[in-house]
C-alpha cells in the first residue's frame, strides 16, 4: 500500500531487513490447498496441517481466508508470512473499495497479490517462500475463476482446476480424474474433499480429516452471493461420506479405463 | 503597502465561524437516526456518484455535509486512520471516539489557523453497538467541537428545524421503515414551514445494520431494496391518512 510505505514502512513485510543465515530456518509451513470452478461459482479449501521439518507443528491451522467478498486466498508456505500477507491483502482490497467505492476487478486483485509476492522473494531465496492460490467469482464475466502463483510472483489463470503445497502433485492428479465441466456446487465441495484426502494419504505433510478431534478441511464457496465456508457440520458430513467411501475403496472412485 | 487594521480575536473568530456556517447552510440536509437494527442514515443527493455517507470500518459510518471536496477529504483521512489502526492492532481497536477525535482534532486545528480557510463542513460520525445501548453517534461542527448525540441528529442548512422535528418524534425500538419514514418527512420541511416531495431517487440511504452477518456493517440502500421500504410505509400509513399516500404516488 502506498500510503504505508510512505507513513510507516516498517508495516510492510517486503521492507525487513533480514539478518544473515546459515541454512534454512525452521518454521511452521502449511502445505495443501485445492481450488475447483463449476458453474456458478468457485470451491476453495484447505487442509489443516502445518509441519516444521518432520514435526507437526499445528493441526488445525487455518489457511484459507476471504479476501473480500468475492474472493478468497489459500495459502501454502511459510505459515507467519503468508497469514500476514494475507491480512495485508484484505486490508488492501478493502481500503481500496472504501476509498474509491468500488470493488478492484479480479483481475485486479489477482496482480496486486502478485506484487506482494514478489516483494517476499528475499525470504524466498531463504526458505521462507509463500505460494498462495487465489480463487473468486469474476461479477463481469459471471464465472469462478482461480490463478495460481510461484515464488517469484509469476501469476497464471488455472481453467477448471489447481492446487499449491507440498501435497498439490496428488492432489492435482485427483482432481484430473475427477473433474468434469457439469459439476454441482455440492459435487464441487466432494471433489476437493477427495483431492485433499489423496493429498494427505500420499504426502506426510497434509493431513487428512481427523474424525477423532473433529478436525475437518476448510471448504469455501464463492458465487455470486458472495464469500461462504462451509460450517463445521457440513464439512464433517462432507469429510465422513467420503472416509465412509473410503472403507471399502480406499484409493477413492475409480474412474473409467477408456 | 497599507498597514492591516486591527482585528480583535473575538471578531476574527465569529467572522470565520460565520463563513463556515454559511458554506454549510447552503447544502441539503441530512440526518441519522437510530433505530432497532442499527442506525440509519438519510439525505437528499442528486448525484449517485458523489456520496454524502460512507462507510470508515465495520461499525463505523461516516456522514458529512458542506463541501464536498473537504468532506472527501476527511473521510479518506478517516479510512486511512482506521484502516492503519486496525491493521496494526485489532480490528476491534478502532471505534467511533477515537476517530471522532481526531476529526475534531484536524476540524479545529484548521479553524483556529489563520492562515487556512475554515473547513465548511459538518460531519457525523456514528458507531453501532452489539446492542442499541452501544450505538454512538457524535456531531462534529466546522470549529472541531464534539457533540455526542442521542436517537437523531440532523446536520446541514435546515438542521436547526429539522433535528426539533426529530427530537419530538423520534423513539427508540423503530423499525427501518418507520425510522426512514420520519427520516423523509423531516428533510421534506421547508423553513417557511411548507412541504416539499424528494422522489426516493433522489434520496441517499445507508445503514449500519447490527444484524448482517459480516463483519462490516454498512450497508447502502438502493433500488429495489428502497422502493420496497418505502412502500413498506405507504401501506401503513394508508390506513392513517389516505391523502398522504395519494399525494406519495405522485
Amino acid at each position: 500500500m502506498d500510503f504505508l510505505s510512505d507513513h510507516q514502512p516498517e508495516l510492510l513485510p517486503g521492507n525487513r531487513q533480514l539478518p544473515p543465515t546459515q541454512g534454512v530456518i525452521e518454521a511452521p509451513h502449511g502445505t495443501t490447498i485445492v481450488a475447483v470452478t463449476f458453474p456458478g461459482g468457485v470451491v476453495l479449501a484447505g487442509d489443516r496441517r502445518a509441519t516444521m521439518g518432520n514435526v507437526i507443528a499445528q493441526r488445525d491451522i487455518e489457511k484459507v481466508f476471504p479476501a473480500d467478498e468475492y474472493s478468497a486466498v489459500g495459502i501454502a508456505g511459510t505459515a507467519g508470512l503468508a497469514v500476514e500477507m494475507v491480512k495485508l491483502f484484505q486490508l488492501e482490497l478493502e481500503h481500496f473499495e472504501k476509498v474509491e467505492g468500488a470493488q478492484l476487478s479480479l483481475e485486479g486483485k489477482a496482480n496486486r497479490l502478485s506484487t506482494m509476492i514478489r516483494s517476499n522473494l528475499g525470504m524466498a531465496m531463504q526458505g521462507l517462500a509463500v505460494v498462495p492460490l487465489f480463487a473468486g467469482y469474476d461479477l463481469d464475466r459471471e464465472r469462478g475463476r482461480i490463478f495460481s502463483y510461484d515464488v517469484t510472483g509469476g501469476r497464471s489463470e488455472e481453467h477448471n482446476f489447481a492446487a499449491t503445497g507440498s501435497g498439490s502433485i496428488f492432489a492435482r492428479g485427483a482432481m484430473k480424474k475427477l473433474f468434469r465441466g457439469d459439476l454441482t456446487e455440492e459435487q464441487a465441495t466432494t471433489l476437493v474433499v477427495q483431492a485433499l484426502y489423496d493429498a494427505a494419504d500420499d504426502d506426510s505433510a497434509t493431513g487428512g480429516p481427523d474424525v477423532a478431534r473433529r478436525i475437518y478441511p476448510i471448504i469455501t464457496v464463492i458465487t455470486e452471493d458472495g464469500f461462504r465456508r462451509l460450517s463445521e457440520d457440513e464439512a464433517s458430513e462432507l469429510s465422513r461420506a467420503v472416509l465412509q467411501h473410503r472403507l471399502e475403496e480406499p484409493d477413492g472412485p475409480k474412474a473409467a479405463l477408456l | 503597502m497599507s498597514t492591516p487594521f486591527y482585528v480583535s480575536p473575538q471578531q476574527a473568530m465569529a467572522d470565520r465561524a460565520e463563513y463556515a456556517r454559511k458554506g454549510i447552510a447552503r447544502g441539503r440536509s441530512l440526518v441519522v437516526l437510530q433505530y432497532a437494527d442499527g442506525i440509519v442514515f438519510v439525505g437528499e443527493n442528486p448525484s449517485r456518484a458523489l456520496h454524502k455517507f460512507s462507510e470508515i470500518y465495520d461499525r463505523i459510518g461516516f456522514a458529512a455535509a458542506g463541501k464536498y471536496n473537504e468532506y472527501e477529504n476527511l473521510r479518506i483521512g478517516g479510512v486511512r486512520y482506521a484502516d492503519l489502526r486496525g491493521y496494526t492492532y485489532d480490528r476491534d481497536d478502532v471505534t467511533a471516539r477515537g476517530l471522532a477525535n481526531v476529526y475534531a482534532q484536524t476540524l479545529g486545528t484548521i479553524f483556529s489557523s489563520a492562515a487556512e480557510k475554515p473547513y465548511e463542513v459538518e460531519l457525523v460520525v456514528a458507531e453501532v453497538g452489539e446492542t442499541p445501548e452501544g450505538d454512538q453517534i457524535y456531531r462534529l461542527p466546522h470549529d472541531g467541537s464534539i457533540v455526542d448525540e442521542h436517537g437523531s441528529v440532523a446536520v446541514g442548512g435546515n438542521a436547526e428545524l429539522i433535528s426539533n422535528y426529530l427530537d419530538q418524534r423520534h423513539q427508540d425500538g423503530m423499525t427501518l421503515a418507520e425510522a426512514l419514514k420520519l427520516a423523509v418527512q423531516a428533510l421534506s420541511r421547508e423553513s417557511n414551514g411548507t412541504q416539499r416531495e424528494i422522489p426516493a431517487e433522489r434520496l441517499e440511504v445507508a445503514v449500519l445494520d447490527r444484524t448482517r452477518p459480516q463483519s462490516r456493517k454498512f450497508k447502502r440502500i438502493v433500488g429495489r431494496q428502497l422502493g420496497r421500504l418505502l412502500e413498506e410505509n405507504g401501506a401503513a400509513t394508508e390506513a392513517e391518512s389516505s391523502e398522504e399516500e395519494g399525494s406519495e404516488e405522485e
